[in-house]
């Protein structure tokens, strides 16, 4: 009896020299896979929400067009298009698809998909410009960027 | 005495260690947005080459006309509509109308209006058959075209919430072919080969004909 009695009371709390370490690999694992930011925002990007929303499976065939008014006022006030980390115009955009096409493999050239995302001031003049371009350089796939409409019913 | 309690002060307490590991785990989990590809996606035609006929004809009844001008007002199908969401059911019943479904096989997996007709549940026959039909609409969903026409000066805030009811309509109508809702069929995993022979079975026959019309530079 005295003996199984000194055994149970040896036992009692559980060593959690571990946790710590645990915890911090947890961490270092979410530090390590988040990407903040891979290009720094020029222009305004507040972008309208929308419902029907589609999730895009393969995400290195995407890349990213941003349509706003830009930051800085010394661009000035008319809505201008950011690819990567500069302005370009619009009769840039064809080389610009042709430039992101290289970047794949010859088979997946024509999956590229162009993911839109345009601050709501835009007018839709600028949208319209760059859809025949992108159709002029055959990059026919796109995607309006949307974050998920909070449903208010 | 003195040596004993020496010995005990020796270690570090790690004690509360976890806790600020915990609290920084926590600041992280928050803060991070993953970064997620969503959006409506829209497939825009082949270029225009210049030695083809720019257009082909549609019957006027097959079209379904959106317009919006630059004060973000609408006309549908010619007549001025302030409610956005209205669009959904109309597209719906649009699409859904039948009312001259025809034998011609289409597209490139070779279906016919009627057999589109036939691959429908029952509540959605019975509603067609009660509600729609009309000869004024679009004669089978083979056929029939939504065309978006925006000013160069509307809003790009009204025109995605019209390609959003747009898309809801679509999904509406593909969801309850194969007795999903909107929501579920949006969700399907396309990489699974059952979920993927279901959003085929659903899709088939109707395309998501959306046309981005080129706006009129005048009116603006």
């Amino acid at each position: 009896m005295s003996k199984f009695k000194k055994k149970s009371e040896s036992s009692q709390d559980i060593p959690t020299a571990a946790l710590p370490d645990i915890i911090f690999m947890l961490l270092f694992f979410f530090m390590v896979t988040t990407v903040l930011r891979e290009t720094e925002l020029m222009v305004e990007q507040d972008i309208p929400r929308a419902e029907q929303l589609v999730k895009l499976e393969k995400k290195k065939l995407v890349t990213y067009l941003y349509v706003g008014k830009p930051k800085d006022k010394s661009f000035g006030e008319v809505e201008l298009i950011q690819a990567n980390d500069a302005f370009i115009s619009i009769d840039g955009i064809v080389n610009w698809v042709n430039q992101e096409k290289s970047k794949l493999s010859e088979v997946e050239r024509d999956q590229i998909t162009v993911s839109l995302k345009v601050d709501d001031d835009t007018k839709m003049g600028i949208i319209v410009d760059i859809q025949t371009e992108l159709r002029e350089a055959n990059a026919r796939k796109i995607m309006y960027a949307a974050p998920t409409k909070a449903k208010d019913n | 005495m003195a040596r004993s309690k020496n010995k005990g002060s020796q270690e570090v307490n790690a004690g509360s260690m976890a806790d600020i590991a915990f609290l920084l785990l926590i600041f992280f989990l928050v803060t991070t947005q993953i970064a997620t590809n969503k959006g409506l996606t829209l497939l825009l035609p082949p270029k225009q080459e210049e030695d083809e006929p720019i257009e082909i004809k549609q019957q006027e009844r097959n079209l379904f006309k959106i317009q919006i001008n630059s004060q973000d007002r609408l006309l549908v199908e010619d007549e001025p509509l302030d409610d956005v969401s209205q669009i959904r059911g109309m597209v719906y019943d649009f699409v859904l109308n039948f009312g001259k479904p025809s034998d011609a096989k289409k597209g490139k997996n070779k279906v016919s209006d009627n057999d589109v007709y036939a691959s429908l549940p029952a509540s959605m026959k019975s509603y067609i058959a009660q509600n729609l039909g009309s000869s004024e609409s679009s004669d089978g969903p083979g056929s029939a075209i939504i065309s978006l026409k925006a000013d160069r000066g509307s809003s790009y805030d009204i025109f995605i919430s019209i390609l959003d009811e747009l898309n809801a309509a679509y999904n509406r109508i593909y969801g309850e072919r194969v007795g999903l809702t909107d929501e579920e069929f949006r969700k399907l995993n396309r990489n699974d080969p059952r979920q993927k022979e279901m959003y085929d079975r659903a899709r088939n026959g109707i395309p998501k004909a959306i046309s981005i019309a080129e706006p009129s530079t005048v009116g603006g």
